[in-house]
């Protein structure tokens, strides 16, 4: 593995079993992620990018091959240890932003901390500063169903790097925007990446969206095809 | 925010919801509540008995009387220690709807071998030496607002006067407080004044309220009494305090089935509607609960903020139903304890508190179980599927 690799999946194959069938999604899957890389990953439906999202955030397990993270193998850890591990290493964002829509914006972005040991008090501060970072500090009372979709979905992201995770997962994160706000998003992700050194794997269909990132990944037929941006 | 926010804002989702559920709750209490305080006062009621007394009635049924006459007789058994008697008096205050709990007893006698009663000293001589004295229990006293020394008018549905009347005018000697078991509604008149003024049945008791010297010699005591009297006109049936108590409340004893059956019934209901509705609503939320497990919350740790918020749930709806009932208990106690001591012994007593609370425990427990489970096994990429 190379020095700077924060993810490496070697020989990663994914079947699942449907109706008595066993259905492939992947047979041979080599990657890696080096830290502060930005990949946006595009492929036909059905190609596996969400699954392969799942898998790298610890969501789902290979049916063989390794994945590692940060030089440490994930795929055999238990149920509680990949909670923990997500918890402490992984910021997630989805298409429809999947904010509690009982919560405020503020308690929405909290929710990872409360898997820390921070105080209430540190807690009410790095909520503070994420939202900061996302532009949302005077929404923080506000409640998901009060937000924007683009304000909804900048929450999400603050949530997702509200515990200082070093991975950022986003499936389809403009999927549900209109271009202009997808925009502000993807110059978001692009900020979290350059300034903050986040590493991000962006699930994508849209290659207006996938130029925002380093570099792109083509998944096809269970093989990566990479291009640069 | 803690877990317990995260409970609350589970709650809150449906807050409509919500509040039928703690209502449904709270009905369930709220029966629990003031069914078991009867039960309570039914199974306590022997407890204030005492194991030297005896009750001597007439053998036909105890609305009979006996004649007065036996007194002394019963007084010469071997082993008995004392000896009162009793006159039911089936009196009120100025309207018949202000019931009184009344007899005509003797005052020194029955005073002394009823040391339950709990009456001053000096108040108890009062009425031992007032010829119109009358003692009342506390509950009675301030239900009508009676104090001592004050003459009130008591009448009688059952008994009339010489002189045509039916209201004995008394005076407050003494004011008993009773036991917690006991209750302090009933009011005494003695019994010499009612007896030289009612018009009928003169001479004659309700009962002989005997005290034996040990409880060792009741067995013999109950033998001797009855066989004195047995082939007179008027034959007696000894028993003690402890068996006359225990067969009133064998006759409770249905009364008693059904409580638990009404209880049983509110609270099985409860849990199946609580049960029910949560575990809709742990499926309404299966994405939310998904992005939780996505964000690194434990299943066990999502599976513990199910039940806090059954138990949650279970807490506010008893502890309303608690509160309710309590506030119906002592103002039912006030407003019904003139019409019988067993209402007038109705309380919100320990034995009512901490079962409660364990059936809150178990409740929300109980119906938080399966949705717990439920939200433990939700598999995050099936829910994201279904999103």
């Amino acid at each position: 593995m190379s020095e700077q690799a924060l993810i490496e999946l070697t020989n990663v194959a994914k079947t699942y079993r449907r109706g008595g069938e066993t259905l492939s999604i992947f047979s041979d899957l080599n990657l890696t992620i080096p830290a502060g890389d930005f990949v946006a990953v595009m492929g036909p439906s059905g190609s596996g990018k969400t699954t392969l999202l799942n898998m790298l955030g610890g969501l789902d397990r290979p049916s063989s091959g390794t994945i590692m993270f940060d030089g440490a193998p994930i795929e055999r850890l238990s149920e509680n240890q990949l909670s923990a591990w997500r918890a402490a290493n992984v910021g997630f964002i989805f298409q429809f932003y999947n904010l509690m829509p009982t919560m405020s914006a503020a308690r929405n972005v909290e929710l990872p901390l409360l898997l820390t040991s921070l105080s209430g008090r540190d807690r009410r501060e790095r909520v503070r500063t994420a939202l900061e970072i996302v532009g949302l500090a005077d929404r923080m009372g506000h409640r998901p169903k009060e937000l924007s979709g683009g304000q909804q979905q900048r929450v999400a992201i603050a949530r997702a790097i509200v515990a200082d995770p070093k991975l950022i997962l986003a499936d389809e994160p403009t999927g549900d925007l209109d271009r202009v706000t997808a925009q502000e998003i993807l110059e978001m992700l692009q900020l979290l990446n350059r300034e903050l050194g986040k590493t991000i794997v962006m699930v994508t269909h849209d290659p207006a969206a996938a130029k925002y990132a380093k570099r792109e990944l083509h998944l096809d037929k269970g093989t990566f095809e990479e291009r640069l941006t | 925010m803690t877990d317990f926010g995260l409970i609350l804002s589970g709650l809150g989702r449906k807050s409509f919801r919500t509040a039928l559920l703690a209502f449904a709750i709270f009905i369930a209490f709220l029966i629990y509540t003031v069914l078991g305080a009867f039960r309570v006062s039914l199974e306590t009621a022997g407890d204030a008995s005492s194991e030297t007394r005896l009750a001597v009635s007439n053998r036909i049924n105890f609305t009979e009387p006996l004649p007065l006459a036996y007194l002394n007789r019963i007084q010469q058994v071997e082993g008995v220690k004392d000896v009162s008697y009793s006159m039911w008096f089936g009196g009120f205050f100025q309207e018949e709807r202000n019931f009184l709990l009344a007899f005509a007893v003797e005052p020194d006698s029955y005073t002394r071998i009823y040391r339950d009663l709990n009456i001053p000293e000096d108040q108890r001589q009062a009425f031992v030496n007032s010829r119109d004295g009358l003692l009342v229990g506390r509950q009675t006293a301030e239900r009508f607002g009676w104090t001592l020394g004050q003459q009130i008018p008591i009448s009688s549905n059952i008994w009339r006067r010489r002189d045509g009347s039916n209201t004995w005018p008394v005076v407050i000697r003494a004011i008993y407080d009773g036991s917690d078991t006991q209750g302090a509604v009933a009011v005494y008149i003695n019994y010499e004044y009612f007896d030289e003024a009612r018009a009928f049945a003169n001479d004659t008791v309700g009962n002989f309220n005997v005290q034996t010297v040990s409880p060792d010699v009741n067995d013999a005591v109950i033998r001797a009494i009855d066989s004195q009297f047995s082939n007179s006109r008027a034959e007696t049936e000894t028993v003690t305090e402890a068996a006359f108590q225990a067969a009133f409340i064998d006759q409770q004893g249905n009364l008693g089935l059904i409580i638990l059956g009404v209880t049983g019934a509110a609270f099985s209901t409860v849990l199946l509607i609580v049960g029910n509705a949560m575990v809709g609503a742990v499926r309404e939320r299966t994405g939310e609960i998904a992005v939780m497990k996505t964000l690194g919350f434990s299943s066990g740790r999502i599976g513990r903020i199910v039940v806090g918020e059954t138990l949650l749930l279970s807490f506010i709806g008893g502890g309303l139903g608690l509160l309710i009932g309590w506030i119906l208990l002592t103002g039912g106690r006030e407003l019904l304890g003139g019409f019988s001591p067993f209402f007038g012994t109705l309380r919100f007593s320990p034995a009512v508190l901490w079962p409660a609370l364990g059936f809150m425990l178990v409740l929300g427990g109980v119906t938080g179980l399966v949705p717990a489970w439920n939200a433990m096994r939700v598999n995050v990429i099936t829910a994201f599927r279904r999103i």
